[in-house]
């Protein structure tokens, strides 16, 4: 379960400074998929980053179950995302060099497995997304919404306990968008993750179970 | 992961590879041909030394060259006659005189030197050695007792008898002055001295019952030019020697450091100079010792020029000694400026690589690579990048050092006599009187070869590893300070 109390996150530009979150007191229990939608600049990503541990807040706190993400040193917010939250990025962000398998398998890594362990579960990963016959193959070989599969794979394989996903469908046209939709919900109900979408579209925003929106930092309920 | 990842790197990304490791390659190959360049002018020297100064030598000691002072060592050599002196014929008085005596630019010292010398610590082996010239007058002038009678008979002034006698009939005179060196060493055996260096073609050298006999080792050259062979005899200061051996250098065709070899208790009999030496061959126990050798012979003995290997080596003249000059100057900076500019473009291209990388770099931090396992990454294949540089510099490096060995390219070389004179014993090879012997000493024409070793292949290799280090090091650094928010906001 996620909680924030008072979480502000400002960013000091050369004029002057940016509340990107501006005292947001949020719960999201485990197991719920969330969506949550709002303007260009209103600070959804900044909450996705301060939920993913990627970003501590300016004040207030943020705890992912009984770990105080606001004040944990970088090694262990390290940690808490590799083994217990999964990225999901509008732009796949897979490593072009990479083959698809070894993009999943780079999930793996920081959990000290073996390469036979890895390789195992990286194949059963991209089998769960469709894409058991396209292992050797890199990123630039196949099409977006293949590519955003392979990242769903290598956000899954780890068996993260939430779920992170930043405009997961923004560069993806209607049917792939629906597919890879219907994955993460399979995903999210078949795994019983916690599923927190941001997103511009309203489509997407739907199939969540609960709609939060950010307007100039603020967090509120839809 | 680990190796999967930086194989697909360094494949994918060929034109980066590429860059880094053909300038590290460059620099890696000069050094590599600069160095065996240098290691083969090294030996060249080495071997031009060793002809003159014997193979094993390590530091010299001779005394300081000082003015003179009335007559005697030092002084030019001068032949006095009689009024009864020589042998009159047809009119004419033939006059003949030799001289055995040090060169004017030699200082004799004491032979117990020596034992000042073997007594300093890490001294393996030394020798001691008096350098002489041999000077021989011959000449025909008009019988004297004939011309001061004629004077007396008939003045200059009344029209007299024209002066006869003489080689020329009508009043003349013929001299001939001829010089060459001779130089008195210890006939016991010793590991340095200035024969250990040459090959026997005839005869036999010296063994130690000869220490009080009359005998003498010429050099080949020089008994070409002087007509003679073993067995004959060979005066040397007024006294017959015989010939029992001819010597050449033995590491290239240069002369031996000197015309004729004699042992040194009969050089020193026979020039009058008992008890006197003019240097001191010494060898040390190792190389590493050579300094401190020198530091405390200089501090047992202040009057004392002691110079080393490397000292002497700056008497070597001729194109060998440019070659060394340009290897030591312009090659060894070159190489520098040539391997810094490898390690900038190594270092500014893994920071171009890390930056262009930002999003992969992100995304990795944000599935919890750690800061440790990506700087790892990046300098690992730095490294690797650096060591395709290596690999590739050694190989250009050894054919560059092949093509230098089959052009095979010859560089003359001589001792010159200042310096070697400042030694105490060079420039004694030359002959043909004294005026020579303060010209160009020994000259002789040396093929490069510039030998391939082991430690400089390492070297090579620790440097262009070494260059991959750095930029990883870079590049790491500039991969830890990429904050996972900042690098995936920097895409959006």
């Amino acid at each position: 379960m996620y909680e924030l109390k008072n979480v502000t996150k400002s960013y000091a530009t050369s004029r002057r400074t940016v509340k990107a979150l501006d005292d947001v007191t949020l719960t999201i229990p485990r197991g719920q998929m969330v969506a949550i939608q709002g303007p260009t600049g209103g600070g959804k990503s900044t909450l996705l980053q301060m939920l993913g541990a990627l970003e501590r807040p300016s004040t207030g706190s943020v705890s992912l179950g009984d770990n105080d993400l606001s004040t944990m040193p970088d090694s262990r917010l390290g940690g808490i995302r590799a083994k217990e939250i999964g990225f999901v990025f509008q732009g796949f962000n897979l490593i072009p060099t990479l083959t698809a398998q070894e993009n999943v398998e780079t999930a793996l890594e920081p959990l000290g497995l073996t390469s036979a362990e890895r390789r195992s579960r990286a194949a059963t990963a991209l089998a769960s997304v469709g894409l058991a016959d396209r292992g050797a193959h890199r990123p630039s070989e196949l099409s977006g919404g293949q590519q955003q599969r392979v990242a769903i794979a290598r956000a899954l394989v780890k068996e993260p306990e939430v779920l992170l996903a930043d405009e997961p469908t923004g560069s993806l046209d209607e049917a792939t968008r629906d597919d890879i939709m219907d994955l993460l919900e399979t995903s999210w109900r078949d795994r019983g993750l916690t599923l927190i979408i941001v997103t511009h579209d309203s489509a997407v925003a739907k199939r969540a179970q609960r709609r939060l929106h950010i307007k100039q930092g603020k967090v509120t309920e839809k | 992961m680990f190796g999967t990842y930086l194989m697909r790197e360094l494949t994918n990304r060929k034109k980066h590879t590429a860059i880094i490791a053909i300038g590290m390659a460059l620099a890696i190959a000069l050094v590599i041909i600069v160095n065996g360049v240098a290691a083969g002018v090294r030996d060249a020297q080495s071997s031009v030394l060793a002809s003159v100064y014997g193979v094993g030598t390590d530091i010299t000691v001779s005394q300081t060259p000082v003015a003179p002072t009335g007559d005697g060592a030092g002084q030019r050599p001068s032949f006095d006659f009689g009024a009864a002196d020589g042998q009159t014929t047809d009119g004419s008085t033939s006059l003949s005189q030799s001289r055995l005596a040090v060169d004017r630019d030699t200082t004799t010292f004491d032979s117990t030197t020596l034992e000042t010398v073997l007594a300093v610590d890490n001294v393996s082996a030394g020798t001691a050695t008096l350098s002489l010239s041999n000077t021989s007058f011959n000449g025909q002038i008009p019988d004297i007792t004939q011309t001061q009678e004629g004077t007396a008979a008939a003045g200059p002034t009344d029209g007299g008898a024209p002066r006869g006698g003489g080689p020329d009939g009508g009043g003349g005179s013929s001299f001939d002055v001829d010089s060459f060196t001779v130089e008195g060493i210890d006939v016991a055996g010793v590991a340095v001295g200035p024969l250990t260096s040459a090959t026997l073609t005839d005869g036999r050298t010296f063994e130690s019952t000869d220490s009080a006999a009359s005998v003498v080792v010429v050099d080949s050259a020089y008994a070409t030019t002087a007509g003679v062979a073993v067995g004959d005899t060979l005066a040397i200061g007024g006294t017959d020697f015989e010939v029992i051996g001819l010597v050449t250098s033995g590491t290239s065709d240069a002369a031996t450091a000197s015309n004729t070899y004699i042992p040194l208790g009969v050089a020193q009999a026979v020039s009058g100079l008992d008890g006197q030496v003019s240097s001191i061959y010494v060898q040390a126990s190792s190389s590493e010792a050579i300094t401190q050798v020198q530091s405390d012979i200089e501090t047992a003995l202040p009057d004392a020029t002691v110079q080393t290997q490397a000292d002497l080596a700056s008497s070597v003249s001729g194109s060998l000694s440019t070659a060394s000059t340009l290897v030591a100057g312009l090659g060894t900076w070159l190489s520098i400026l040539v391997l810094a500019a490898a390690f900038l473009i190594a270092v500014l291209f893994t920071i171009s690589g890390v930056t262009r990388r930002t999003r992969e770099f992100g995304t990795l931090k944000a599935i919890g690579w750690s800061n440790r396992r990506i700087v790892g990454q990046v300098a690992g294949e730095s490294v690797v990048q650096g060591a395709i540089g290596g690999a590739v510099g050694v190989a250009v490096g050894l054919i560059g050092l092949l093509a230098v060995n089959l052009a095979a390219p010859t560089l003359s070389a001589g001792t010159t006599a200042d310096a070697a004179s400042a030694a105490g014993f060079g420039g004694r090879g030359g002959g043909g009187g004294p005026a020579a012997a303060t010209q160009v000493a020994a000259t002789t024409d040396i093929v490069l070869q510039a030998p391939v070793t082991v430690p400089i292949i390492l070297i090579a290799v620790g440097l262009a590893l070494l260059g991959g280090i750095i930029a990883g090091v870079f590049g790491g650094w500039r991969a830890a300070r990429l904050r996972p928010a900042e690098a995936l906001r920097s895409i959006s």
